[in-house]
């Protein structure tokens, strides 16, 4: 089978909790843990618009973590355009961007400091030209100069998406980017991320919004307890409730899994 | 645009998380450097003060004159030490790791990057607490070799303990507890103001089951060519620290513990 822009095979997750003392650890005491991801398996071709909805403790972030080798998967196999996240994790972390959903920055340095770093650690060196076209599409250039710390909340949300794409990732990964985001912000985002799409860049988002889900997603799945729930086409999936928008389907869809499990 | 593919390029990403780390201490010298070096001079002043004529050590060697290199050596661990820890912790804490995590940065790479900046760290120190000192007091070098290695191994073993506690540490607290009950008491018992050789017998056998003892050591021979033990089984017992930490601070970093979870 050919390769995919992302790829799930049988992922499990389960979050063990810490020893509490060390002497639990020499005497191996068993410990409790928390399930987060059962069996996913998923596949996004190239140049897709993929959401990835669920909600909140679905297991979303625990995927997406996963993809981008921030946290190792209990069981099963994950791969980037091809390249294996642990075993081939410098390919597959080279083919990745992705926009962590927490409003991260470093507040030693400026924008384009930060941007230039950031390229250095993907072994970018005279990057500045992509690094203007980025800031430049992002409305970053006025404050290119300007320190991280001084920037507002959506201006330092914008670094980051810069941040995911200052080495021209194929496949870029949104989580939940347009949190606590402005309407103005919102829209440049996204007019901005649909072009990217256009070009060919696959796209993978989680969101809460699901009109924007509903408007940019080609397909979508819809994760519950750790576990894939529905998978299908956005137009299938609006079908199903008659186009009652995206949103009744969700909840429908969240309501029939949550019986099928009580009555299971 | 035309992005699409990733970009093929070989060159590693270590050289700016290095560049990074140093530039990180660089840009708050005040701190990093300057108050370290006015702290190292305060002691040596009091100390040299209450004890230039009441202490004997090494034949003919003034107390002063042994006493800078320890306080040389001590500051050299003690900021080796702390660039990686706060760093890493300051990265934890606010969240900002992530940025070096989503990169292709292998574990050995970061390992390097971080003890190679407290090494550098640790040497700046070092040497403005010297050019300082030789404005006072004079300081031959017998055997510089001796001394650039000692200088070297003694920040890279502290530089690598700083990354563990940076990793261990969750909050600011633990981290400082790791300092103040760890690091502080093993830099002041390890001959920093005094030869072990006027401690009394039990206190000397313990002063030799401390690491740091022979960082020292090894470190004031290349000064005067005497020391407590040969400078021979100091380099043997550090080096052989720096091994072993070397290989619990890399199996740390590849099990993912407490970076990727």
């Amino acid at each position: 089978m050919s390769s995919a822009a992302i790829e799930f095979q049988h992922i499990h997750k389960t979050y063990v909790t810490p020893y509490k003392h060390w002497w639990d650890r020499l005497l191996k005491k068993p410990r409790s843990g928390l399930v987060a991801l059962q069996d996913i398996d998923l596949r996004i071709e190239y140049g897709e618009f993929f959401g990835l909805l669920g909600p909140n403790g679905a297991g979303k972030t625990s995927l997406i973590s996963i993809l981008a080798g921030l946290s190792y998967a209990t069981s099963g196999q994950a791969w980037v355009c091809g390249h294996n996240v642990v075993t081939d994790f410098r390919q597959s972390r080279r083919s990745l961007g992705v926009v962590p959903q927490e409003l991260v920055y470093d507040p030693f340095f400026t924008v384009r400091e930060t941007l230039r770093i950031q390229s250095g650690y993907f072994g970018l060196r005279h990057n500045d030209d992509w690094i203007d076209e980025v800031l430049h599409n992002l409305g970053l250039s006025t404050k290119a100069n300007a320190n991280m710390r001084s920037l507002s909340g959506g201006m330092k949300r914008r670094v980051l998406v810069a941040q995911a794409l200052v080495h021209r990732p194929p496949v870029i990964v949104l989580d939940e980017p347009t949190a606590g985001v402005d309407v103005d912000l919102r829209r440049s985002l996204w007019e901005f991320i649909a072009r990217l799409n256009k070009e060919g860049h696959t796209i993978l988002l989680t969101t809460h919004y699901l009109e924007e889900a509903e408007a940019l997603c080609g397909r979508i799945a819809m994760v519950r307890e750790g576990r894939v729930v529905a998978l299908d086409t956005t137009e299938a999936l609006l079908a199903r409730v008659g186009g009652a928008g995206l949103e009744e389907a969700f909840v429908q869809i969240m309501r029939d899994d949550r019986n099928a499990r009580a009555a299971a | 645009m035309t992005p699409l593919q990733a970009n093929p390029q070989v060159r590693s990403g270590f050289y700016t998380l290095l560049y990074k780390e140093l530039l990180r201490f660089w840009r708050v010298g005040f701190q990093t450097i300057a108050a370290p070096v006015i702290t190292a001079l305060l002691y040596l002043i009091v100390f040299a003060q209450v004890l230039q004529d009441r202490l004997q050590v090494y034949g003919e060697i003034p107390y002063t004159t042994f006493l800078i290199p320890g306080l040389m050596m001590m500051s050299m661990l003690q900021n080796a030490f702390a660039n990686p820890s706060s760093s890493l912790i300051q990265s934890r804490v606010t969240g900002n790791l992530v940025f070096v995590l989503l990169t292709p940065i292998s574990n050995r790479e970061f390992f390097s990057a971080y003890v190679l900046a407290a090494v550098v760290r640790g040497l700046s120190v070092g040497a403005v607490v010297w050019l300082v000192a030789l404005l006072f007091f004079p300081l031959p070098v017998v055997a510089p070799v001796w001394v650039i290695v000692f200088a070297m191994l003694a920040s890279a073993i502290m530089g690598i303990l700083g990354l563990i506690a940076g990793l261990w540490s969750e909050k600011f607290d633990q981290l400082a507890a790791f300092q103040n009950f760890l690091i502080m008491p093993a830099t002041f018992l390890s001959g920093v103001f005094y030869s072990i050789h006027i401690l009394p017998p039990f206190w000397q056998g313990v002063s030799h089951w401390n690491p740091i003892f022979y960082t020292i050591d090894g470190f004031r021979f290349g000064f005067f060519g005497v020391s407590d033990s040969s400078p021979w089984l100091s380099l043997a017992v550090v080096s052989f620290v720096f091994v072993v930490l070397t290989v619990v601070a890399m199996r740390l970093l590849d099990s993912g513990y407490k970076m990727r979870l």
